[in-house]
């Protein structure tokens, strides 16, 4: 501060008419905000960004360097979704961490003292923001696919089924859900990270490894292992009791850290 | 009663941060909450607004609990800690999310960067690169955004240079004189003196004193001097008034001026001096709570050092 503004003061102060008798602050308010919290920081917007940039770089490459069979409108859209998946859920766990990180949260809870309402308005908030990547995912295939057997002379495939889109966008919002999980259990920006890449990462080998060693692991890990459980939903067909395994899993690495987090979440003290 | 703090009891372990603490704020007044750095202060006003759950007791504003508010950033101005902002979002950003979750107009925006002296460059600017003065106004605006009737801040003069501190006090002043309540927190006696009307003074989590400023600060009563201190002494006991000799040869007395110079006059001794004692009690309370606080002796001298 420069020059201090000493006649700010003498001026009335701006008054509102007519507010004494507040509403409740409406959920989609809160929605809107929580979008705006994850684009309006250099942070969140680079994360958005990257995640085009990635998009385009994967269906460049392989339009051009890749076999003809890999540049159908399917093969595309799952390609692209390996880095969503990846960046997706980090945008999730930054929205619910840079609260306490950045301790905004003092503000944040001190405008909303339902915290429940609040983590729900960031729930729906990196869902939508899920939504939107998920289009960019198909508008970049679909150029992808399109640009890429014209370069190639070729029939352009546009062989992604429904079935396929909608076990796409599941896998999405189940990687999106364990970062959220996490975030919302630790609550601290860079172990949250660590803890969902390690989950992304080091997970399957780990399962791997222990499946190796250990034959009822080999046979009944799916049932706990939620990496395990989502591979199968690139593949042709799921069995019901695979999707009964990603029920399972998903309760143990979903649904446990967020009820232990969001139990300690609502009590915890904002300092 | 706007504030209304209630057999208040915060602990952690088996330490009390917050010792059964009562006191209330009125409107129209600024009530200062006292106490050295680590007393309870925080705790209470975290409780205060929602941000932490008391272990016994209660704390209501405007006669509901804080979280039961529909919309509280219309009703209560909060500002905890001018340092609790993201730091990657600019200045007018941060209001702008502030506003949009209390539904107000974007103008309002404009109107508090005006009302608080941050121009439109320096709101572009990312937070982090602002300084504590800045931020403090930032929060400032933040917490009048919505126009509130009730302010609660902790410390907002840190950071501020003495024209800052000077704007805040005159910016307080008429948010109290429009019938506002203000409840501000701050470790140092000076400055707190200069705009209270009210204080209530809180060490180790126990309110030790509360009441008018000006009561508190003359709550000594008077001083009067004669020739013959034991027979003044004297005369005013067997009136029935409490009286301590000063170290200097003077009586201070509970009785007031025109007692004590009745007395005086009726027991024939001649009166030197005669005035309204200085009002060392407040400020040797707080002292000798600040002392028996103090883990670093070199401190002492912010404490009552930094009148503003």
């Amino acid at each position: 501060m420069t020059a201090v503004d000493t006649t700010a003061s003498e001026r009335p102060a701006p008054t509102l008419a007519g507010n004494r008798r507040p509403a409740p602050v409406p959920m989609t308010r809160l929605v809107d905000v929580e979008v705006r919290k994850m684009l309006d920081t250099r942070a969140g917007a680079w994360l958005l960004v990257s995640i085009a940039l990635i998009a385009g770089a994967v269906v460049g490459a392989v339009a051009v360097w890749g076999r003809d069979d890999e540049v159908g409108f399917a093969s595309f859209t799952s390609m692209i979704g390996f880095p969503m998946q990846l960046v997706l859920p980090m945008v999730a766990v930054l929205a619910v961490t840079s609260e306490w990180n950045q301790r905004s949260a003092l503000t944040t809870f001190a405008l909303v003292p339902r915290r429940g309402r609040v983590v729900l308005a960031k729930g729906v908030a990196t869902v939508a923001v899920a939504v939107a990547a998920g289009v960019v995912q198909l508008a970049a295939a679909a150029l992808g696919t399109f640009a890429a057997s014209a370069f190639r002379g070729i029939d352009p495939a546009w062989d992604l089924t429904l079935e396929q889109a909608s076990r796409a966008a599941l896998l999405d919002v189940v990687a999106l859900a364990v970062g959220f999980g996490f975030a919302v259990l630790i609550r601290a920006s860079a172990p949250a990270l660590v803890a969902y890449l390690g989950f992304v990462l080091i997970l399957p080998s780990l399962s791997g490894m222990i499946a190796g060693l250990a034959p009822w692991w080999a046979e009944h890990g799916s049932w706990l292992d939620l990496s395990l459980a989502m591979s199968v939903l690139g593949a042709p067909a799921v069995t019901d009791e695979q999707w009964a395994q990603l029920g399972t899993a998903g309760l143990v690495w979903i649904g446990l850290p967020l009820a232990v987090g969001m139990r300690r979440l609502l009590r915890v003290e904002i300092r | 009663m706007v504030i209304t703090i209630e057999s208040l009891t915060k602990r952690y372990g088996g330490f009390a941060a917050v010792d059964d603490a009562s006191f209330t704020a009125a409107p129209g007044r600024v009530t200062g909450f006292l106490g050295p750095n680590g007393a309870g202060k925080s705790t209470t006003l975290r409780i205060l607004v929602g941000l932490a759950e008391p272990t016994s007791g209660s704390a209501r504003v405007l006669g509901r609990r804080y979280g039961d508010l529909p919309n509280p950033g219309l009703e209560v101005g909060v500002l905890l800690d001018a340092s609790a902002q993201h730091g990657g979002r600019t200045g007018r950003e941060t209001l702008d999310l502030a506003r949009r979750t209390m539904g107000l107009p974007a103008a309002r925006v404009d109107a508090m960067l005006d009302l608080v002296g941050l121009t439109g460059a320096e709101s572009r600017r990312r937070v982090r690169d602002y300084s504590l003065g800045m931020r403090q106004r930032l929060g400032i605006a933040t917490a009048l955004l919505g126009d509130p009737r009730v302010l609660v801040l902790d410390e907002p003069a840190n950071g501020l240079d003495p024209a800052g501190i000077r704007w805040m006090r005159d910016l307080l002043r008429g948010f109290a004189d429009d019938g506002g309540t203000v409840l501000l927190s701050s470790h140092l006696l000076a400055e707190i003196e200069m705009i209270a009307d009210d204080i209530v003074m809180i060490g180790r989590g126990r309110i030790v004193a509360s009441g008018p400023t000006r009561d508190l600060l003359a709550g000594v009563g008077t001083l009067v001097r004669s020739d013959d201190a034991a027979a003044l002494g004297a005369a005013l006991s067997a009136a029935g008034f409490q009286v301590t000799p000063t170290a200097d040869g003077a009586v201070a007395t509970d009785a007031d001026l025109a007692a004590a110079g009745r007395v005086a006059f009726g027991a024939g001794l001649a009166v030197t001096e005669l005035r309204t004692a200085d009002g060392a009690g407040l400020e040797e309370m707080f002292l000798e709570l600040t002392a028996a606080d103090q883990r670093d002796p070199a401190s002492t001298v912010t404490t009552n050092g930094a009148a503003a």
